[in-house]
């Protein structure tokens, strides 16, 4: 055999195994987390987890999985249209221009900015001047963090729309906003919709914004933005930590962790689901 | 067929006479050129251009890459508009109106004067909705009157037979040959009066083209057609006048018959027979 080729067979085969080895590692990791999330939380999984508050005693985290949807929910709902807007303005109309490049670059920072930033922030701006945490506080911080996830993908996945379909419609003798609307959005509206999806992912685990703004509360809170909101992240850290002494609290704990990936690994696959059927 | 017969209305009309010094009487224009120039930025693409674009006939452009044959295509439903730096100089008439003058809507020009890409741009939605998109932005149509457009204008692509049972299905799923089809369909269905063709068969395979060539045939009964070509074949097959552009500058204007056979200019019968381009 040509020593040429051997050689290049020979360091294929090495690399070919360092890259499995490496990603064999990663997704073990992996694996044992939700391998210790199903051990400890399925035993504690039970109707009440979803049906009871949390009490002392344990209860259940039906009052923190009713919060942490709402908020999430309203925050996905209102940042997905100001950052569609956004993106939009920045891939259709902002182009190169100076503004554009501004806001473009400040949505970076936004988009890496620690999470417990943006929780200070809102505390500053919301919580202080109201003079109590409340759930539009958490919501508010929830948002700030999600709007630059959709910017970001929605003004990406409307920069891959060809600019011919852009030139076809107007063609047509269709106006602008219409070719945005009907043309462009429909190109780009799997990658939007993954966007959005992982950024209510990402919102739907975070802690420490809410430390500041929603703060938590062992009592049912049915849409009263006004004060404090229950939410599951914020019962993880007090259950885990502060409450640990009580075996009760630290199962219960389990259970909340196992639904909150639950929840996070599903909206996960409908973005993946949603990214493959863009391929078609 | 109805090809060269009733088509060669040889209205009486002034004679008229382009920038190379040609005159030719044909039929009435529907498109005049007068003194055309056009700038990207400071590069001037288009220099001095005139001539007219007899009504139901094909017009064929060729010329070597970057002779300004899409430019001037470009200029005629004002796609230059799209974007900033770009000047345009001189005029064009459209049925002896200009269109550039002020009171000129840009889509409702672009309504009677359609266009077909290079490469095949379906929108991304179903065959169906790709049509009535262009429909809908003049008319409101019933679902019914709308169905009837859509069959019509696929008919018409001579696209009908191959998609009836997928009018659902992404437009953008449909072979490269089907997709220009389906473009041209889509324009027909706002029935412009004009149909400009950028080079509308260089993305295909030859058995695409010929349907489309023959497409273009059967058009020019009810519109006006301006073809852009790189294939001096298909200028010669297809079109009734040719033009020859080089750098910019309109070098000779005629019938297809004539441009072909005994050209007038020297750069001309180089062009046309491979010398250079």
């Amino acid at each position: 055999m040509n020593p040429v080729y051997r050689r290049r067979r020979m360091v294929n085969r090495i690399i070919m195994m360092a890259s499995l080895l490496a990603s064999a590692f990663g997704v073990i990791w992996l694996f044992l987390i939700l391998l210790t999330l199903v051990t400890k939380g399925v035993p504690a999984l039970s109707l009440d987890v979803f049906t009871e508050r949390t009490r002392m005693s344990g209860g259940g985290l039906g009052n923190a999985i009713l919060g942490s949807l709402i908020m999430t929910a309203l925050a996905t709902v209102g940042g997905t249209l100001i950052g569609i807007s956004a993106g939009t303005w920045l891939a259709e109309y902002g182009g190169r221009s100076r503004l554009a490049s501004l806001i473009r670059f400040i949505n970076d920072v936004l988009l890496s900015a620690p999470s417990i930033i943006i929780g200070l922030y809102i505390y500053a701006v919301v919580v202080l001047p109201m003079g109590h945490f409340s759930g539009w506080a958490g919501m508010a911080a929830l948002m700030v963090i999600i709007i630059p996830v959709v910017i970001r993908s929605t003004e990406d996945m409307l920069l891959l729309v060809p600019n011919s379909l852009r030139e076809a419609a107007a063609a047509l003798g269709a106006h602008r906003w219409l070719i945005v609307l009907r043309v462009c959005y429909s190109g780009a509206k799997a990658g939007i919709t993954t966007g959005v999806l992982l950024g209510c992912a990402r919102i739907s685990g975070e802690t420490a914004p809410l430390l500041f703004t929603a703060l938590n509360t062992n009592q049912w809170n049915f849409f009263n933005m006004g004060s404090e909101m229950p939410n599951l992240p914020m019962v993880l850290y007090q259950n885990m930590t502060i409450n640990s002494f009580i075996p009760a609290q630290v199962a219960l704990a389990w259970a909340g962790a196992l639904v909150l990936t639950a929840a996070v690994l599903i909206l996960n696959i409908l973005a993946r689901v949603s990214a493959a059927r863009s391929q078609k | 067929m109805n090809m060269r017969s009733e088509n060669f209305t040889m209205a009486p009309r002034q004679t008229s006479r382009n920038a190379s010094g040609h005159t030719h009487a044909s039929a009435p224009a529907k498109l005049s050129v007068q003194d055309l120039n056009f700038y990207y930025g400071s590069f001037q693409a288009i220099k001095n251009v005139s001539m007219e674009i007899p009504s139901n006939q094909v017009t064929a452009y060729i010329g070597p890459s970057g002779c300004g044959k899409s430019t001037l295509l470009r200029c005629f439903n004002r796609m230059h508009d799209l974007y900033p730096g770009l000047k345009t100089e001189g005029g064009i008439l459209l049925d002896g109106q200009d269109i550039h003058a002020s009171g000129v809507d840009i889509n409702l020009l672009r309504a009677r004067i359609g266009m077909v890409f290079q490469k095949p741009t379906p929108f991304p939605m179903s065959v169906y909705d790709n049509i009535a998109f262009g429909v809908k932005l003049y008319e409101r149509l019933s679902r019914r009157d709308m169905d009837e457009r859509v069959e019509w204008a696929l008919k018409k692509a001579a696209l009908w037979n191959e998609v009836k049972d997928k009018l659902k299905t992404n437009g953008q799923s449909l072979s490269g040959g089907q997709q220009q089809r389906l473009c041209i369909a889509r324009t027909i269905a706002v029935k412009p009066e004009v149909i400009l063709l950028d080079e509308p068969t260089s993305a295909l395979d030859p058995i695409s083209t010929g349907y489309i060539e023959d497409l273009i045939h059967e058009l020019k009964t009810d519109y006006t057609i301006v073809i852009v070509t790189h294939n001096m074949q298909q200028a010669a097959r297809v079109s009734d006048i040719t033009a020859f552009m080089y750098l910019g500058e309109l070098i000779e204007c005629g019938h297809t018959d004539q441009i072909f056979t005994d050209p007038e200019k020297k750069q001309t019968e180089d062009y046309i027979t491979g010398r250079y381009g």
